[in-house]
């Protein structure tokens, strides 16, 4: 396998890891207000993402740096066509970040009710623009022979744009009332449960229908065995949480993801962003990559890192494992001027 | 205004506002771990304390921290695709390695930190927030690596027009950066200083207020204590305490950014010796350090500038080390830069509107001349005034004036401002260039690249200004939030921070009460989220 090979590998691991991990955060985000039905629902969802969401994030600061490092071409190219979509991801995540931190600070309805919505749109908005950004590099962008976008501001917004957008809203919710389903306990337990059971058929579908659109289009046999994976573990996912064996269906959902992506990017490869005016402009994984000392050192840096990260990130899951229920948030703490 | 207008004054902004929570971040995030070492050692209440109030208002402040860094991370491939083409080979590694093994830890660790205090045995609990903090001062040294490459490109070469990293070693040990990091991180403490002065010098005037403390016919302070919950007599300890630690910080941190700074003046001279002369305003060649001039220093015949205030030979101190060595002046350098790069841009569409246009060499010199000033003019101020207060705090308390108090409070901003100064001098002192040519003949002078070809070419001008403007208003009321609650969090004291404090005395609850799932008797069920949002 050739480093290129590797870097692009690499590069979808990360989408994978951070739309595992932040789905569920991004997820809970909307939750905040599509789910939630008091302030004590609203403080145990905040509280079952609030130690875990910022190295969450970090996964997405981490594929776009790497993709900078790794494919220069490709990172330069999809980054300033999608200008508009990205900037508004970006204060979306602005608006959560800020959100779960401040919305506790002061102890007011109004107050808290606003931070709400910042953090149920921002979580929309990263969701849907992120999911939109992955389904472009995946069919392609009008790209010029330089790789910059041609067609105006708005040249993306296609229909892939909107089924990857819808893809990632509609897992992220799904991901969410399973991972709800697991980190609490009581009566929000239950209706996420219920929730998940309910609409899981109809919030996976936009991302099959990405995978198997990228199949139509640029599929062979590697990329059909995992589609085939994802359709099956979907399946088994919604038996086991009608079952209510929990931690299966949050596993086979994950697996699902995975299966997905994997689907997707195969189905890609070796062309990581297409141009949809003349395929001599593809930016491909020779093409668009950096120089074979730089991957080699990437490599080396991320071979010692990346397990590292895996490590110590899955012990805080373990750290803070104990299911969170409304018994176990404290009374707001009102703050006076001495 | 072009799009290449709009683009720089977008970076400039989102970079400037980045740059006033991180300081902060840095310092502060050093000092609250230090605490929690001493409370850990020592075991003394008053530690514990200091490590919580100060870890609320640092948490306050690192969220916009992260949130403002995003931005950061993606506009290189937004906003300058040409740039990131051109150098993405050796800039993107550390910005990698920046993420990968900063960011991730510091995000995690916080997190353990936060929620850990009780899930968490003591010495590990205090290994996480070491080691958060840590990340954020190397984060600081992988991004730092990335900018002083633009400096000072090493370990590259040109191939197909475009920088290839040949050695990832030069560019970790880059000389710009082994000074930069220090002067950077000292810049940082001399904020965490401030901001520890500022506010306990409030608290501690409003004891004095309160008539809690008094002090004796020598000038003595008698501390008291009163029935509020946190005013006892620790109370008084925790504020002395971080005045003290604050005033010393800044004093050495002072010192601190006066050597490196004075080291990366002399790096300057021999790297970027346009960025010197016009950091002087100096036209013509000299030895003297103009303290202040007037007239358009900004103007290039120099007959419009009267130097008021001279330090004859300090100039040549800076940059050579001796009193005698005569630096060049603009005028000089002009005509060289012109016989090395050309007095036209070339006529190439890459370029833009700037296409073919002539080369102006000479950053703006009101710029960076008064940048230069501020940046050490402010953090001069603001270290003599900590000298001043560690001697007025000597026996214990601080005076009853409202206005030292205030002015005490104000001076927080002053690091902050010596910060910004500073990095708009070094940025907008690199100008016409993004990254700089090295002036020697080592082999690869010929890496190098003007900013009007960095930004991207297929971004128009609305979309630009559709993000200048979002992320303008979006930053201006998030800071008036932060500054708010800022505020909110030091007047409410101690107990703002520490809930245990309050509600263990099962006053305070009021109509909450029925809510409060704490144990009777005020202990919590091990469950209970501490820190909580
Ligand atoms: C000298 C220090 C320094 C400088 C010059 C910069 N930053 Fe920064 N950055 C930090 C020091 C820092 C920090 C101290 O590590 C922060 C501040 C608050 C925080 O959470 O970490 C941070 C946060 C932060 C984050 C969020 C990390 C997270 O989620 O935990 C990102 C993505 C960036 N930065 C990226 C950048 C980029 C691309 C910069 C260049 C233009 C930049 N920063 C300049
Ligand atoms: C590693 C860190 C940094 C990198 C890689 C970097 C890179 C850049 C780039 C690409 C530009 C745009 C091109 C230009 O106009 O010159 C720029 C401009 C600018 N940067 Fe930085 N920068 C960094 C850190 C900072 C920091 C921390 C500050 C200040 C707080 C800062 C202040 C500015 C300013 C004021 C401009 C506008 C310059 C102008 O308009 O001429 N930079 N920088
Ligand atoms: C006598 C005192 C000081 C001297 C001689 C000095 C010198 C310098 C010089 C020469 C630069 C430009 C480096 C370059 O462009 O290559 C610089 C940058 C900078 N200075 Fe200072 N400085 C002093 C004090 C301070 C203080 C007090 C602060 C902040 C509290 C500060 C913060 C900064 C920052 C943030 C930068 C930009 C980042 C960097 O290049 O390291 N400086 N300083």
């Amino acid at each position: 396998m050739t480093l290129p090979t590797i870097w692009f590998i690499v590069i979808a691991f990360l989408w994978v890891g951070y739309l595992f991990l932040e789905g569920f955060d991004l997820g809970v985000g909307m939750l905040m207000k599509l789910f939630a039905r008091n302030e004590r629902d609203r403080r145990v969802l905040l509280n079952t993402i609030g130690p875990v969401w910022d190295g969450n994030e970090v996964w997405l600061i981490t594929a776009g740096a790497m993709t900078f490092a790794a494919f220069p071409f490709w990172y330069a190219a999809l980054f300033s066509a999608l200008y508009v979509p990205l900037v508004l991801v970006l204060l979306g995540l602005i608006f959560r970040a800020v959100s779960i931190e401040y919305r506790g600070k002061h102890d007011s309805d109004r107050w808290r009710s606003r931070w709400d919505w910042a953090m149920s749109l921002g979580s929309f908005v990263s969701a849907f623009g992120v999911g939109a950004a992955l389904a472009l590099t995946s069919t392609g962008l009008p790209l010029n022979a330089n790789g910059d976008r041609v067609g105006g501001a708005f040249a993306w917004l296609t229909p892939w744009a909107v089924v990857g957008g819808l893809a990632v809203v509609g897992f992220s919710l799904i991901h969410a009332c399973a991972f709800l389903m697991l980190k609490t306990d009581g009566e929000i337990r239950a209706r996420a449960r219920r929730a998940l059971v309910r609409w899981l058929p109809l919030g996976i579908l936009p991302l099959a229908a990405w995978a198997v659109g990228v199949q139509v289009l640029n599929g062979d046999a590697f990329s059909l065995v995992p589609l085939i994976v994802a359709v099956v573990a979907v399946v088994i996912a919604w038996r086991m949480a009608h079952l209510g064996k929990e931690g299966l269906a949050f596993t086979f959902l994950g697996l699902f993801l995975l299966a997905g992506a994997v689907s997707i990017f195969a189905a890609m490869y070796p062309v990581v962003l297409p141009s949809t005016l003349d395929s001599a402009w593809n930016l491909t994984v020779d093409n668009a990559s950096s120089s074979p000392y730089t991957l080699q050192v990437m490599t080396w840096v991320s071979l010692f890192g990346l397990p590292i990260v895996l490590l110590y990130q899955g012990w805080t899951y373990w750290v803070f494992r104990k299911r969170v229920s409304a018994e176990s948030i404290p009374a707001v703490h009102k703050v006076n001027a001495q | 205004m072009e799009a290449l207008e709009i683009a720089r004054w977008q970076f400039g902004i989102t970079t400037v506002y980045h740059f006033l929570m991180v300081p902060l971040t840095i310092g502060l995030g050093l000092v609250v771990a230090s605490l929690q070492t001493a409370w850990v050692r020592t075991g003394k209440e008053e530690y514990l304390r200091l490590t919580k109030f100060w870890g609320k208002l640092f948490l306050i402040n690192f969220i916009m921290g992260v949130a403002t860094g995003l931005v950061q991370e993606f506009q290189f491939g937004m906003a300058w695709s040409e740039y990131s083409r051109f150098v993405g080979d050796v800039f993107g590694a550390p910005l990698a390695l920046e993420s990968l093994l900063a960011f991730f830890t510091e995000s995690v660790f916080l997190g353990l930190w936060i929620f850990g205090w009780q899930r968490l045995p003591k010495k590990l609990h205090l290994a996480t927030i070491w080691l958060a903090t840590g990340a954020s001062a190397l984060s600081a040294y992988f991004i730092l690596a990335a900018n002083s490459w633009m400096q000072h490109p090493v370990g590259v070469e040109l191939v197909d027009g475009r920088a290839v990293m040949t050695d990832i070693w030069a560019v970790l040990t880059n000389n710009t950066l082994l000074v930069a990091f220090p002067h950077t991180i000292t810049g940082a403490f001399a904020v965490a200083g401030g901001f520890l002065l500022g506010i306990s010098w409030y608290h501690l005037w409003k004891r004095r207020r309160d008539g809690i403390d008094t002090v004796d016919e020598k000038g003595r302070v008698v501390v008291g204590e009163n029935a509020a919950i946190g005013r006892d007599k620790t109370d008084y300890n925790v504020w002395i305490k971080a005045l003290r630690v604050g005033a010393a910080v800044a004093v050495v941190a002072f010192a601190g950014t006066a050597i490196t700074g004075d080291l990366q003046a002399k790096l300057m001279f021999e790297q970027q010796p346009m960025k010197m002369a016009a950091a002087e305003a100096a036209c013509h060649n000299g030895t003297s350090f103009s303290v202040l001039s007037v007239g358009d220093v900004g103007a290039q015949n120099c007959e419009d500038v009267k130097t008021l205030i001279e330090v004859p030979g300090l100039l040549s101190f800076l940059a050579n080390g001796d009193f005698e060595t005569e630096v060049d002046g603009v005028n000089t350098l002009i005509p060289e830069y012109q016989e090395k790069y050309g007095t036209h841009l070339p006529d190439d569409p890459m370029y833009g509107e700037q296409a073919g246009a002539e080369i102006n060499y000479l950053p703006v010199m009101s710029v960076t001349y008064w940048g230069f000033r501020i940046m050490i003019g402010f953090g001069a101020i603001a270290a003599a005034a900590a000298a001043v207060a560690l001697w007025v705090t000597r026996k214990g308390t601080v005076p009853q004036s409202k206005w030292l108090m205030r002015l005490a409070v104000f001076g927080i901003l002053a690091p902050f401002g010596a910060n910004s100064a500073g990095w708009i001098f070094t940025e907008m002192g690199r100008q016409p260039f993004v990254v700089v040519p090295n002036p020697s003949f080592t082999g690869i002078d010929n890496v190098f690249m003007f900013t009007a070809a960095a930004v991207s070419p297929g971004v128009s001008r609305a979309e630009l200004l559709f993000s200048v403007i979002s992320f303008t208003v979006v930053y201006l009321a998030l800071l008036v939030v932060e500054v708010r609650l800022l505020f909110k969090y030091v007047r409410g004291g101690v107990p703002s921070a520490m809930p245990e404090l309050v509600h263990a005395g099962g006053s305070g609850d009021g109509p909450d009460s029925e809510d409060t799932p704490d144990k009777p008797g005020g202990r919590k069920s091990d469950d209970v989220l501490d820190f909580a949002y």
